[in-house]
């Protein structure tokens, strides 16, 4: 589904990403850990091209996205993506939040993209704040309307940049609930995240990463239970 | 008894008080020959000048920070070089704008560039939109420059283009946050309109000049000159907050 090769990011001389090559199949759910600085939020910026890579390919359902000629709308539309920081628009109701880019982008008219947002709201349980406005809303509540407001364009992946890192834990609980019915769904997801447990339970791979590479990967259990390099051993060690 | 037979009856006074003589003075300079129709004849020249100004200084202010914000804002590595030499000259625009005052400004585009052209009121009003687009830029920037990227990732990330975003999601956050400085901006713009009246401007002060050349008084032109400005603005001002207390809508809680 998206297949990157060689994939290098720099900021200035400071190599972030450093000649990665991966591939994510349809359905997978793949939970990419490693410590602060490891590239691992790049990783996932690239793959939107929120990041735009220095070298390198990334191939979206057949698209060669990285190609200057592709209209990266088009593409994105169809990428999910949710924020640490939610980035909800502060401007708008939660409803106009939902509708705006289904609307604007013609995937649907104002009325579809309303019963659509009433529909999805009413899964995360927040249909009562529709006409709400983010401020008015919770850590909690406003990352599930993040999640909502991108499964709103009908993605057919979604890209999770460390959803539970920026809410109180208490809250971490309801945010990854979500999530949770989102894979069991079938949905297509790479998360980002610092949540063990998540990784876990919900992951079908984990990578590890650190220094700008992915130093490890396997299925979860096999992962957490016999982790080969000694990096992860270290990470884990601090971390579970 | 009406403000002439007031203004008579004083006159014949042999030594008239001070009230008595503030009164004749300030008739002189308003009702006397319907003096206060010049007055108000300059006020209109006045909002004329400054809503086209305005209109200037926020057209060439919004492109002017458009062009050093999306400059600004370029990863490194990956530099636009035609955006590279159009920020240059937004930069030397805004630098020669803020770094000379207005007044040579003015002299210099009404008695040097436009020397011969006898409409100064309109190459007034062309002289302060040039300025006020350099003070409005850089307002503007700080506006866009000031708005979490996430926002503007959020939109893209969305599958919306560069303009939806800026159009829906950037703009309005920004002009919200930079309404205060930019209603300040246009309030100093309005009052700069009486420094036209240098190049042959026909706005309040330069009839309040040609009252003062019949009359030979100074003191009551110049106070009512202050007193329509002083109005002007506080009426801007409360358009100002009615405005800003709408787009708080957003922030209840």
């Amino acid at each position: 589904m998206i297949d990157v090769k060689h994939l290098s990011k720099s900021f200035g001389d400071h190599l972030v990403l450093d000649d990665i090559s991966e591939h994510i199949y349809p359905g997978e759910k793949v939970v990419i850990i490693g410590p602060s600085g490891s590239g691992k939020s790049t990783f996932l910026r690239c793959l939107n091209l929120l990041e735009t890579p220095t070298s390198g390919s990334i191939t979206f359902e057949g698209t060669e996205i990285t190609d200057p000629k592709v209209n990266i709308d088009k593409i994105r539309q169809q990428m999910g993506m949710v924020f640490q920081h939610f980035n909800l628009f502060p401007n708008m109701t939660i409803r106009r939040n939902i509708t705006l880019a289904p609307v604007r982008t013609k995937l649907m008219s104002q009325a579809e993209a309303d019963d659509t947002a009433t529909a999805l709201l009413k899964r995360v349980g927040l249909e009562d704040k529709a006409d709400a406005y983010p401020a008015q809303l919770s850590g909690g509540q406003k990352q599930r309307i993040a999640i909502v407001r991108a499964l709103a364009m009908r993605p057919k992946v979604m890209l999770f940049d460390e959803p539970t890192s920026a809410l109180d834990p208490e809250m971490v609980g309801e945010v990854l609930d979500v999530m949770k019915e989102l894979a069991q769904e079938g949905m297509t997801m790479v998360v980002v995240t610092h949540e063990m447990g998540f990784a876990r339970e919900v992951g079908s791979r984990v990578l590890f990463m650190d220094g700008g590479h992915i130093l490890e990967q396997n299925s979860p259990k096999e992962f957490f239970a016999n982790p080969q390099h000694e990096r992860t051993q270290l990470f884990l060690s601090k971390v579970l | 008894m009406d403000f002439t037979q007031l203004y008579e009856t004083f006159s014949a006074l042999e030594n008239p008080g001070f009230w008595q003589d503030a009164y004749m003075k300030f008739y002189r300079a308003w009702f006397e020959a319907d003096r206060w129709k010049q007055y108000f004849e300059g006020l209109a020249t006045t909002i004329q000048v400054t809503v086209m100004a305005l209109i200037i200084g926020v057209v060439l202010g919004v492109v002017v920070a458009l062009i050093r914000t999306a400059h600004d804002q370029q990863r490194l590595g990956n530099r636009n070089p035609f955006l590279g030499v159009v920020n240059f000259f937004c930069k030397v625009y805004v630098t020669i704008i803020r770094g000379t005052p207005m007044m040579v400004q003015l002299l210099i585009v009404g008695l040097v560039i436009f020397a011969s052209n006898r409409n100064k009121t309109m190459i007034g009003a062309l002289s302060l939109g040039i300025n006020s687009g350099a003070y409005v830029a850089e307002i503007i920037r700080g506006g866009l420059m000031s708005l979490d990227p996430g926002q503007n990732e959020a939109g893209r990330s969305l599958g919306l283009g560069y303009f939806d975003t800026m159009r829906f999601i950037v703009i309005p956050q920004a002009f919200k946050a930079i309404l205060p400085s930019l209603g300040n901006e246009f309030i100093t713009l309005l009052k700069d309109t009486s420094l036209i009246s240098v190049i042959g401007g026909k706005e309040i002060v330069y009839f309040a000049q040609a009252v003062i050349t019949r009359t030979y008084e100074t003191m009551y032109p110049y106070l009512i000159t202050a007193v329509m400005y002083l109005i002007l603005v506080l009426i801007f001002t409360w358009l100002q907050g009615k405005l800003e207390r709408r787009l708080r809508q957003s922030d209840r809680r």
